[in-house]
């Protein structure tokens, strides 16, 4: 049974410029004591949709959802002042850029103790112990001098284990992680992302880890899901995920990782951005940007079943080649042209 | 904090200089001579003439006459009010609890007022409360004082008869002044109804001299609050499950002050400025009448002490806002 449960979720953003759908239909679960991971370029839509799950939009949002269910309650129907009782206890979440997510106008100890407060009502020598413990589980050296400290006296790094001990305050169910060391320096961001999978593994909690790092995908996750203009395009487990990628964007994805690219001058990228209000493309919004693109892929698109990966595309990669594709034919057509 | 501190004071002292050379070329550039205007109608001869302008220092040099003023200064002696013969330094003792009187309530209503306004403004950003509260501000704002005053007192005091038209308190009531504020005064003296009386003749005053420093905060707090609400640690502490009142009451708020902290500081030089009209209009018996009474009778001394004295005040206060500044922001403090 998930602890997490999200059927076709959608979130629509009403802008100057008419409605825009920033999340298409997601579905994603997630176990207790298994790491899911998010991974997508900017812009398509990891943020938002767990800050609606978390019911942190603004009021220019209107989400749908078949089902959103957490802990068997349902999170689609509740008040939000019930809601507020769930999170930052059971289900919490650390944000990209720790150093402006701490309030510069109080102590890290109050920080925490606030939290606490909230939810478990401790009195302040329980909240000072327990806010010790915290900070000292997530590595902070000195803790109990820590407690008096100012954010900006903090570094990056120093800040999001601020942040984790926030989050964990309550020891939640369902830790949403969204690009948690896409801010820091590279050597901080293996210490954050090996203390959060220790975290994850002592507390057998459900960790959601946003990234559009494969890197750093490889390192942590169980299981990934790949997010494209707002709509999951694959998922699979991690291992089957690197060994044969099926849907195209996944395979560049991979293909941009420093070390598969071994070998040549620069990296390769994937030409082009993510379609925003304007320019979305009629059926496969990766259409613009494929190298496999055709015209059945400007009519419509096919969702495959698990066995490939649930992939949102027509021709589905196995092994780097995309099945049934018109080209099939025509690529060997080219080759016995170079060949005489 | 004590660097900065004596850093600013550093910066006090050549201020000081310069606004005792504008107070002092300010009202002498002003045509009109105090010797004649004291002599009225009658007139006088010309040699009482020469001898009072002896006497008063009149005769001699204008720059040898500010150094003997710069040179009083320093000693603490400000001069001698030409029309009434007492110390200008005593005479601004006697008045000017009537005027901190009247700014701090207009202040403490601007502020209790406006910085509520904006933050609802803000909270409800594009509604018709945002609307309402910033339209008002806006014209609040472009107020004439003098206009705005008389216009108060036409309808309060003239046609609903609640409010009296001027002075401090009901001549009804009389005794000594203790703290010499009028409210507390009031109070001490234990005579019925003189404590509502001061109050009675507070309100119009106060009201009209709140208004653009109300305008102001309320601007400056919808703003400060906008920008503040959008911030990631808002985000955060809405994340942990705390109450709307709790995030916006205390976590946008406490980083939203830090701008308006300094814009009400700004306003106490407008609230003194305001003070001069707004005493005026009510013949409120503050250093505002005086400084205008004195103008008009070429009261030399006044003048120049008066205005150093308000300038004085003014930086005595934009320090006091450094300070609190650097308190309400840790990232100063440290
Ligand atoms: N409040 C909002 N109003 C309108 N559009 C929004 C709003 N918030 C986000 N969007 C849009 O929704 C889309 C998805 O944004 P989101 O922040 O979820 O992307 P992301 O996948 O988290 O990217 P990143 O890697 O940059 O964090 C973007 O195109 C963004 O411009
Ligand atoms: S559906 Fe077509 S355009 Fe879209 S990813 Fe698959 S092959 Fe590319
Ligand atoms: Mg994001």
């Amino acid at each position: 049974m998930p602890i997490l449960d999200i059927q076709n979720l959608s979130v629509t953003f009403e802008t100057s410029s008419g409605p825009f759908k920033a999340v298409d239909g997601i579905t994603l679960s997630v176990d207790s004591g298994e790491i899911l991971s998010i991974v997508g370029e900017s812009g398509s839509g990891k943020s938002v949709s767990m800050l609606a799950l978390m019911g942190l939009l603004p009021w220019t949002a209107t989400i749908t959802a078949d089902r959103m269910q957490f802990a068997g309650q349902n999170l689609a129907t509740m008040s939000a002042r019930q809601r507020r009782k769930i999170i930052g206890k059971d289900i919490s979440m650390i944000f990209q850029e720790p150093m402006s997510s701490l309030n510069p106008c109080f102590t890290v100890g109050f920080q925490i103790g606030e939290t606490l407060r909230q939810h478990l009502g401790m009195d302040r020598k329980a909240r000072r112990a327990r806010t010790i413990e915290l900070l000292d589980l997530v590595g902070i050296p000195a803790p109990e001098d820590r407690l008096s400290t100012f954010p900006h006296q903090l570094s990056g790094g120093m800040s999001q284990r601020v942040m984790i001990a926030m989050a964990l305050a309550c020891k939640p169910k369902l830790l949403i992680a969204d690009e948690p060391t896409t801010a820091l320096d590279v050597t901080i961001q293996a210490q954050i992302l090996d203390l959060l999978v220790r975290l994850q593994k002592e507390t057998d909690m459900g960790l959601i880890l946003i990234t559009h790092d494969m890197g750093v995908v490889a390192e942590t996750a169980e299981r990934v899901q790949v997010q494209y203009a707002g709509q999951k395009v694959e998922e699979q487990h991690v291992k089957a995920l690197f060994r044969d990628p099926h849907h195209p964007y996944t395979a560049a994805l991979l293909a941009a990782l420093p070390e598969r690219a071994r070998g040549r001058d620069r990296l390769p990228s994937i030409p082009g951005v993510v379609p925003g209000p304007s320019d979305r493309p009629p059926a496969c919004l990766f259409e613009p940007r494929c190298t496999f693109a055709t015209d059945l892929c400007r009519q419509t698109v096919k969702r495959q079943d698990e066995a490939l990966g649930q992939a949102l595309c027509n021709y589905p990669l196995v092994a780097g080649r995309p099945q049934n594709h018109p080209s099939q034919s025509h690529a060997t057509d080219e080759t016995r042209k170079e060949l005489t | 904090m004590f660097r900065f501190a004596l850093s600013r004071l550093a910066l006090i002292v050549p201020t000081f200089i310069g606004v005792s050379i504008v107070a002092f070329a300010f009202i002498r550039l002003l045509p009109g001579d105090p010797i004649m205007l004291l002599a009225g109608e009658r007139g006088m001869s010309a040699e009482r003439y020469a001898e009072l302008q002896a006497e008063m220092g009149f005769d001699r040099p204008i720059v040898a006459q500010y150094f003997d003023y710069l040179l009083g200064l320093f000693q603490g002696d400000l001069g001698t009010s030409i029309v009434t013969k007492r110390p200008v330094l005593e005479e601004f003792f006697t008045l000017f609890p009537a005027t901190i009187e009247l700014a701090f309530c207009a202040i403490v209503l601007a502020t209790t007022i406006g910085i509520p306004l904006g933050v609802l403004a803000a909270v409800k950003r594009g509604s018709w409360i945002d609307q309402t509260v910033m339209g008002t501000a806006l014209v609040g704002y472009s107020m004439p004082i003098f206009w705005w005053g008389l216009l108060l007192i036409i309808l309060f005091s003239g046609t609903l008869g609640w409010t009296p038209v001027s002075g401090r308190i009901s001549l009804m009531y009389f005794f000594p002044p203790v703290t010499g504020f009028m409210l507390i005064d009031s109070l001490l003296s234990g005579q019925e109804g003189a404590f509502t009386s001061a109050l009675s003749h507070l309100i119009l005053p106060t009201v009209v001299l709140a208004t653009i420093p109300l305008a102001v905060i309320a601007r400056q707090t919808r703003s400060a609050m906008l920008e503040v609400l959008g911030e990631d640690y808002v985000r955060t502490a809405r994340s942990k499950g705390l109450s709307p009142r709790r995030v916006i009451g205390l976590h946008a708020l406490r980083n939203a002050m830090i701008p308006v902290i300094t814009t009400v500081g700004l306003q106490v030089g407008v609230l003194l400025a305001g003070a001069i009209l707004t005493e005026t209009i009510f013949s409120w018996p503050g250093i505002g009448k005086w400084m205008v009474d004195s103008v008009f009778r070429r009261d030399y001394a006044v003048v120049q002490g008066g205005l150093l004295l308000i300038a004085i005040i003014i930086m005595f206060v934009n320090l006091i806002v450094d300070m609190l500044y650097g308190l309400i922001n840790p990232r100063i403090r440290h």
